[in-house]
């Protein structure tokens, strides 16, 4: 699969108004690869996201999800929006939210059924939530509300995962769930992109990692771009870590998901 | 008595009744979607914008058929709703200030046409500003058979795109990764929205019809978690403060309609603001006022406990007054006692004495533990 790339950005810039949030990124991800994205608040960590997946008008520039264009391979891609994007007061249930994930292969009018939910409650098993199908998703705390997120992702079974801050607000337990969980997909095959804050976790989590400052700074295996120069160009100076002198990628310990 | 006879043998309170009816069905359902997207206030600008269509289409056509007003209305209504996207997305004037400038631009263009119209040299031009606060009255069968239809369209399409809409309204941008058009869905629900509208405008009249939309889908969601039955709460809640509303004003002399409408379903609103259960203002009461019991028990437990461990004999009896001391509601040391007595965690140990019992002891010994944890 060398030159068989998951996701190909080329010159992909976004400007809103005439500010450019996103200035000629190039980003190249094999299969199998978890990857983080970093950098500042601002940097267009998100943007980048929205506009790899056609979320936000783009200036310029091309995408494409296993050699073919975004539109054409929605079945293959899941989005994991930031938790705060929505409104947990919305008057459904934790299993209406995860069957969102089965609309996509759905189709127009038809409902969701019996196998739909099938599927939901299964993804729910995967992230530990399997005991919440049913409730309302106005009680969840927000580590349970970016696992349901997850399992609805999961339910799309998509070869490659946009997440946009998984860990936000989460609690210790939870993450390290959730890690696991990346680690299983990319097992599995899959590629993962993550919106990531936390600099000192990137090493032990991920294997690449983009660093993203409007202009794309670096891209690549960890050990190679996480330095301590990159960082800086990213942070502008201010680096809010100093990562370790250049180390493998230690794997994480391996956690059930306990709900 | 007698009103409930004549909704079914007179004629024109039964048209009233059904016309309000099916208003109430209509915008209490559609209405809904709009409440829960946070675009409540985007019925208002719509129904002030009809106003200029339905004088328009008049002027044109000379007509006063219930299909060509509102028709009119549709239009001008849509017209309106573009405008404020348009200019939502085209320049920097946030989307309340657009609604705002399309309501009142709109409505006041609307309302110079209607002195226009009744100048005229013509004696079919009375009966417009009926629209303005509604005429429940003045409903005639061709109306309620134009509402009816329009209605019942309305509403299949809200059913066979329930997924669509639901997807749009609780994560648009999941919607679209998925490869829905979310603009194409936006445009269809709020095509409908319009209808509602339009079909609720001679009765409830332009300046109110918003009401109708957002206060039984305000009504609904106290009840109910669960869309199906929010939109379905809301449809019957429509329904009854349209009909009581109509009926109320088509047999009172110079009792304004729509005005009497929105007052029914005000009703509705307040009782489920405050009675609903967990949502509701006085379940609200009821908690903190449990909670605060509950809390103000396990203090003097905790402090019966504090007492306790000062004596050799955990079981050792303590002064009441002490207790008093302790706390920040010595009037609440008594009941709180009482209660715990019941649950046989304390025994009076004489006099104005108080001691733990084993089952207290283990009780209070829990609940300090959980606090050191946490």
């Amino acid at each position: 699969m060398a030159d068989r790339f998951a996701v190909d950005v080329a010159d992909l810039t976004v400007a809103y108004r005439d500010q450019p949030v996103l200035w000629d990124v190039d980003l190249q991800v094999s299969e199998g690869v978890l990857m983080a994205i970093v950098g500042p608040n601002g940097a267009g960590k998100t943007t980048l996201i929205k506009a790899i997946l056609g979320l936000v008008p783009t200036a310029a520039g091309r995408v494409l999800i296993y050699e073919a264009p975004v539109p054409r391979q929605r079945r293959r891609i899941a989005y994991v929006p930031q938790r705060g994007s929505v409104d947990w007061d919305f008057p459904t249930s934790v299993l209406d939210v995860v069957t969102m994930g089965t609309y996509g292969t759905l189709g127009w009018i038809k409902r969701p059924g019996k196998e739909e939910h099938a599927r939901a409650r299964e993804a729910l098993a995967k992230v530990g939530m399997a005991g919440f199908a049913d409730r309302q998703i106005a009680q969840l705390s927000g580590g349970q509300q970016q696992r349901v997120f997850l399992a609805r992702a999961l339910v799309q079974d998509a070869d490659v995962y946009f997440m946009d801050e998984p860990f936000q607000g989460v609690d210790a337990t939870t993450e390290k769930a959730i890690v696991t969980l990346l680690q299983n997909l990319r097992e599995a095959g899959k590629t993962v992109l993550v919106v990531h804050h936390d600099l000192p976790t990137v090493p032990e989590y991920f294997d690449w990692v983009l660093l993203l400052n409007v202009r794309r700074i670096a891209a690549g295996p960890v050990a190679e771009v996480f330095t301590n120069e990159n960082l800086r160009q990213t942070y502008g100076g201010r680096v809010p870590f100093e990562p370790q002198t250049v180390q493998p990628p230690q794997a994480v310990v391996s956690q059930p998901l306990t709900s | 008595m007698d009103v409930l006879q004549a909704l079914f043998s007179d004629y024109t309170l039964r048209t009233v009744a059904l016309g309000a009816a099916t208003l109430g069905v209509v915008s209490g359902s559609l209405g809904t979607f709009a409440v829960l997207r946070g675009q409540s206030l985007l019925g208002d600008a719509i129904s002030h914008a009809a106003l200029p269509g339905i004088a328009v289409a008049f002027l044109l056509t000379s007509s006063k058929a219930p299909l060509v007003l509102v028709l009119g209305a549709a239009l001008a209504g849509w017209l309106g709703t573009l405008a404020v996207m348009q200019i939502t997305e085209r320049s920097r004037i946030p989307f309340d200030a657009a609604l705002g400038l399309v309501l009142s631009v709109f409505f006041g263009f609307g309302m110079m046409l209607l002195t226009v119209i009744q100048r005229l040299p013509n004696a079919n031009q009375a009966g417009l500003d009926k629209f303005l606060f509604g005429q429940a009255a003045a409903l005639l069968t061709a109306d309620v058979v134009v509402m009816a239809v329009l209605g019942a369209v309305a509403l299949l399409v809200m059913v066979l795109f329930w997924k669509e809409f639901k997807l749009l309204l609780f994560d648009p941008d999941y919607a679209a990764s998925l490869g829905f058009p979310i603009r194409a869905i936006d445009v269809l629900l709020t095509t409908l929205l319009v209808i509602a509208i339009v079909i609720g405008l001679q009765t409830v009249g332009v300046v109110l019809m918003s009401a109708i939309l957002i206060a039984p889908a305000a009504a609904a969601r106290q009840w109910t978690d669960r869309l199906t039955l929010v939109v379905l709460l809301a449809a019957v809640f429509g329904a009854l403060s349209g009909v009581a509303g109509a009926v109320l004003s088509a047999t009172t002399q110079r009792l304004p309609t729509g005005p009497t409408i929105v007052l029914c379903a005000t009703v509705l609103v307040v009782v489920s603001l405050l009675f609903a259960p967990n949502r509701g203002v006085v379940a609200g009461w009821w908690r903190t006022l449990r909670n605060r019991r509950v809390l103000r028990t396990a203090g003097v437990l905790e402090d019966l406990y504090t007492l306790a461990l000062q004596h050799p004999d955990l079981h050792h009896g303590h002064a009441i007054g002490a207790l008093r001391t302790m706390t920040a509601r010595p009037a609440s040391v008594e009941p709180s006692l009482q209660v715990l007595e019941r649950r046989g965690w304390v025994e009076p140990k004489g006099e104005e004495a108080w001691a733990l019992t084993d089952d207290g002891l283990v009780m209070a010994r829990q609940l300090c533990g959980e606090k050191e944890e946490a």
